[in-house]
């Protein structure tokens, strides 16, 4: 059986059981109230007085810092908690098959969340006449990042049994990534490496690269870090998963 | 159809399984056997394929399961231990995935998941989620998936564990049926079972295969194996009973219940049958007889003995 439908098959399973449960949409009403709250209220939407998205957001990063390791938290943590991880890796099928099928619906489920933010592009369209490009461009940005946090999620999903505890490590290692480019990381960094070094921490940063593309510029170079976060975590997960999946 | 060679896994410093080496045929099921950590479930997973062997090789239908995982799984039909299922699923959409992930499309799926849930009894309780099952129910879910693709090779390890008694032996029933034309692997430690469906028994501890027969060949090799019971109404003149012990081929006797009970054990030299010459003997002297009976030899005294010094090894080692 070809590669694409043997993903399809394991990306379907994954994605219904998203909604098999009540979770899925408690999670969709957090994250709506969430980002349309700090738009709103801290962001100050209406005060700035500005035909654009910015304050919409600037506040992706942090609250995906939360949501996106409890969407992934489940991924590899709970088929090893009740054991299906052997019924599924006995089937004909190999680990990257799965990896990529359950990442793929654990991204699109976040694509739906972030879809369903659609009044406030409407909101903006109808109050003056923004430039849709950035807008587009963010959301775009916001999905990449998106799936960069899942990544994360996903690989640190596979190196335990417990979720709760995939939950922690995943929301540490997503924190890493944002504040790479902040003073918080960057500081200790600085005392002890080379300014190359520092630099290249730097860019590693998720909160640069998404500010680059809010702006609308959708530039190869963020386009493909965050492709090559993705990349990089998933195959960390497959790796992970074949030394880790038995114990 | 199953091809395993010097098959080894350690744990860290423990050797979970030792270099285990057989092979299955087709038509025959293998009875796997021994207790609680001797290393029956990691030899199936390791054939599985979802645990590599530390040592050795594994093949299934010639398909070597770390060259060749996807082809040598697509032959396999594999029931882990416990039977962890996709709980939020309904048995039918469970059966649709595995049999969409084992390659099965539209008709052919739909016949695949019918026939697999005819065999295992699931028409009734096809649209409820799985967590809602009970446990016999859920066991014959993960049969139905292990046996949907129609695979060569089926491994089940421990398929009645958690059963009723007619549960079991609906079980049982499917893989009689199935053995024909499979090569089949149990793992139980229910040693009825062994009588019930295996061709072929394999007794393993502390990672080493101790044994591989048949079960009456296994039943030969116990201690009691054609001893033979004797139960006389009133007990008989001490001389009388020494000269029961005379008897050709007889190796000696030894009382067979309470002391003062007229209950005796026959037990033959190797080989021997003593029961023409008992009851000869018996009528000779005129005794009462309440019960005569020839000792088969149980299963469970084979496996004792076998596996016996592994059990004292292994306190020694958690008393150390």
């Amino acid at each position: 059986m070809n590669a694409a439908r043997t993903v399809a098959v394991i990306f379907r399973r994954e994605f219904a059981g998203y909604f098999a449960s009540p979770v899925a949409y408690v999670f969709l009403i957090v994250f709506l109230a969430l980002a349309g709250a700090l738009t709103f209220f801290i962001g100050n939407f209406f005060q700035r007085n500005q035909a654009d998205l910015d304050s919409f957001f600037v506040f992706h990063p942090w609250v995906y810092l939360f949501l996106m390791p409890a969407i992934a938290m489940r991924l590899w943590a709970e088929e090893r908690k009740t054991g299906t991880v052997e019924l599924l890796f006995t089937l004909p099928i190999a680990t990257w098959h799965a990896v990529a099928g359950k990442f793929l619906a654990a991204w699109l489920f976040a694509g739906v969340a972030l879809a369903l933010t659609f009044p406030i592009w409407i909101t903006v369209a109808s109050l003056g006449s923004p430039d849709h490009g950035p807008i587009i461009a963010g959301y775009i940005g916001s999905f990449l990042m998106a799936g960069g946090y899942l990544a994360i999620g996903s690989c640190l999903s596979a190196t335990t049994r417990n979720q709760v505890i995939a939950f922690v490590l995943a929301a540490i290692v997503c924190f890493a990534f944002s504040m790479a480019g902040a003073e918080v990381v960057l500081g200790p960094v600085r005392d002890i490496l080379p300014q190359d070094f520092v630099n290249l921490v730097a860019s590693f940063s998720f909160l640069n690269h998404f500010a680059e593309m809010r702006k609308g510029t959708i530039d190869l170079r963020n386009l493909l870090y965050f492709l090559s976060v993705i990349g990089v975590f998933l195959f960390a997960t497959v790796l992970v998963l074949d030394l880790r999946k038995a114990e | 159809m199953i091809e395993v060679q010097s098959l080894t896994k350690h744990f860290g410093p423990i050797r979970a399984v030792d270099g285990v080496s057989f092979s299955v045929a087709k038509g025959e099921v293998l009875g796997f056997l021994g207790p609680n950590g001797a290393g029956k479930s990691t030899t199936m997973k390791m054939i599985a394929g979802f645990i590599a062997p530390t040592a050795g090789a594994a093949a299934v239908c010639g398909h070597d399961i770390r060259t060749a995982p996807i082809a040598a799984k697509a032959r396999l039909g594999y029931l882990p231990e416990g039977a962890p299922l996709y709980a939020d699923m309904t048995a039918r959409g469970f059966l649709n995935f595995i049999g969409a992930s084992r390659g099965l499309r539209g008709a052919e799926r739909a016949k695949a998941v019918g026939r697999a849930v005819e065999i295992a009894q699931l028409d009734t309780v096809l649209d409820q989620p799985i967590e809602t099952l009970s446990k016999g129910f859920t066991r014959r879910v993960g049969l139905a998936q292990a046996l949907l693709h129609d695979p060569d090779v089926l491994i089940l390890d421990e398929p009645t564990d958690g059963l009723d008694p007619n549960q079991k032996h609906h079980v049982r029933q499917v893989i009689n049926d199935m053995a024909p034309d499979k090569a089949i692997v149990i793992s139980t430690h229910i040693l009825e079972e062994v009588h019930a469906v295996c061709s072929r028994a394999m007794i393993i501890d502390h990672g080493r295969l101790l044994a591989d027969s048949t079960p009456a060949e296994l039943e030969a090799r116990a201690r009691r194996h054609n001893t033979v019971t004797l139960r006389t109404l009133a007990m008989p003149p001490d001389g009388e009973r020494a000269a029961l012990g005379q008897l050709d081929g007889v190796l000696g006797i030894e009382a067979g219940g309470a002391a003062g009970e007229p209950v005796f054990r026959v037990i033959p030299q190797e080989g021997a049958n003593v029961l023409p010459a008992v009851t000869a003997f018996v009528a000779e002297k005129g005794w009462k007889v309440d019960e005569l009976r020839l000792e088969q030899g149980r299963l469970d005294d084979v496996f004792r003995e076998l596996t016996a010094g592994g059990a004292a090894g292994r306190d020694a080692e958690a008393a150390q």
